[in-house]
């Protein structure tokens, strides 16, 4: 256990701890590369399964094309979520973050920015190739990826909550999916629907608007209900 | 100002009755004792109502110029499908409650509610099912309101598996309890984001202004959702009352409890 210290001795100001450890997030996940990988490995593997369990029709591809990347986007965050607080509950510097005096919910948020920087923002960007795969029309090729961009964001946030929770237990990871998929419903609904409205040449404004309103609640809430949520588990 | 009233501003602070109710609640062996006495009356009145409900709606009531008798699995499908609804409600204020003020009692009853309400969204969903095969011709259709309380069902079962998946109970109870409203908040928005991505259910028969049922329908449904409710209390109670003495195994008041209940040639 540290001793007792001022606060304003260890940490500096709040924006200098948030961007710290924001750093430090980054650096650890690009000193092991290859894993960076997994989650866009995993999602190619999972998109390219559905052509080839479904057939190789390009009118249905297309049909389904937003729901079978939207959803294995989900199936990839969840995955590379689950690892978000792990080593640092395993080796105490979860506690050490409470007892810096900083507030936990500001230091979650800069987790959570870290892991979507590493794990949500390589499935955006690979986001047009599935989209082509996939034999989505190309108008709403950009729309995908706008709502991938602003909905992938409100995956790690809500996420987070349930890896709080988990964090603690053996098979967390399991656990983790039935906690946050049902959470994750309205996400769904409102991506696929701007999706499809671009293909079928409707407007879909409005769905990105709700997006965008999504990403501010949660920006707004899910942190302090994750940091919450860590504290439970670390009592 | 009388002297009375001045007297007691020196004196310590009385209580408001109400106030110290809740507390009292908060012990264990009170909330034990006190709970003990009604707790016979709720499943006295929960089966009385029931009887009578079920007598009126499956008996009395006349058969449906459209469905004809079909429609009856109403008098189990809407009840269980508002109790579905409202235990989440509760079960998440229960939640806050244990989360901000720590009352283990209050822990407990929120724990115990999720298993009462998932029971009651399964009913929901299987009765609603075999209401469904007939009507629409199909068990399952992705309807709305059919829907959201899968999602429920889910939210339910995230809640449990939290519980149980952690060892030390009252650490458990507090992350399922945060769970419970993180969902609780989360339930409106997948309730309209779900009802605008599809609408095939009818619409509500029952609003609060008024009624499109004939009194003859409506009075056993009424019964039936006033007797599932009786159903919640009298069955919360009795679970949480057997985990209290589960939990406090080995404390002194337990034992004084035990001891009265056994008769002497067991012991």
């Amino acid at each position: 256990m540290l001793t007792e210290q001022p606060s304003e001795n260890i940490g500096g100001s709040m924006a200098a701890a948030f961007l710290a450890l924001l750093r430090r997030d980054l650096l650890l996940a690009f000193r092991r590369r290859t894993e960076l990988l997994f989650p866009v490995a995993f999602l190619l593997v999972v998109v390219s399964l559905f052509p080839l369990g479904i057939g190789p029709n390009p009118a249905l591809l297309a049909r389904i094309a937003p729901g079978v990347i939207w959803i294995a986007a989900l199936l990839a965050t969840v995955i590379a979520l689950d690892g978000l607080f792990r080593s640092d509950f395993d080796d105490g510097t979860l506690e050490q973050f409470i007892l810096s005096g900083h507030p936990l919910t500001l230091l979650v948020l800069a987790k959570i920015v870290a892991h979507w920087l590493v794990a949500g923002l390589p499935l955006v960007l690979l986001s047009p190739l599935l989209a082509i795969w996939m034999n989505l029309p190309m108008e709403s090729l950009g729309v995908m990826v706008l709502t991938l961009m602003l909905g992938t964001p409100i995956l790690s946030l809500i996420g987070s909550i349930g890896v709080g929770l988990t964090v603690g237990l053996k098979r967390g990871g399991q656990l983790l999916s039935l906690l946050v998929f049902p959470l994750y419903v309205p996400i769904l609904i409102v991506a696929t629907a701007a999706v499809m409205a671009a293909s079928d040449g409707l407007p879909y404004g409005a769905f990105l608007g709700l997006l965008t309103a999504g990403l501010v609640i949660s920006v707004t809430l899910a942190p302090f209900a994750a940091a919450a949520a860590l504290k439970i588990s670390l009592s | 100002m009388n002297p009375d009233t001045r007297k007691m501003k020196t004196d310590r602070p009385r209580k408001n009755p109400l106030v110290m109710f809740i507390h009292k609640l908060g012990s264990p062996p009170w909330f034990y004792g006190f709970t003990g006495k009604f707790v016979p009356w709720l499943w006295a009145v929960f089966t009385v109502l029931t009887v009578w409900g079920l007598y009126l709606g499956l008996i009395k009531a006349p058969p449906d110029y459209l469905q004809g008798e079909i429609y009856r699995i109403m008098y189990i499908h809407v009840p269980a499908a508002w109790m579905s609804m409202m235990i989440y409600v509760l079960m998440a204020g229960m939640g806050f409650i244990a989360l901000i003020w720590r009352i283990r009692t209050m822990e407990i009853m929120a724990m115990n509610s999720a298993p009462i309400g998932a029971a009651f969204t399964l009913i929901a969903l299987a009765t609603g099912s075999l209401w469904g095969r007939p009507t629409w011709g199909t068990y399952w259709v992705w309807d709305a309101r059919l829907t959201s309380e899968l999602v429920l069902l889910f939210l339910y079962l995230g809640v449990i598996g939290l519980f149980k998946a952690m060892d030390e109970p009252r650490k458990a109870a507090r992350a399922a309890s945060l769970l419970a409203l993180v969902g609780l908040v989360n339930l409106p928005i997948i309730h309209f984001s779900v009802k605008w991505w599809n609408t095939l259910h009818q619409g509500s028969s029952i609003s609060l202004t008024g009624s499109k049922i004939d009194p003859s329908m409506l009075w056993p449904l009424l019964i039936m959702a006033v007797a599932m409710k009786f159903y919640y209390a009298a069955n919360l109670i009795t679970r949480s009352r057997v985990t209290l003495l589960q939990q406090d195994l080995r404390k002194s008041w337990t034992r004084d409890v035990i001891e009265d209940a056994t008769p002497e040639r067991i012991l």
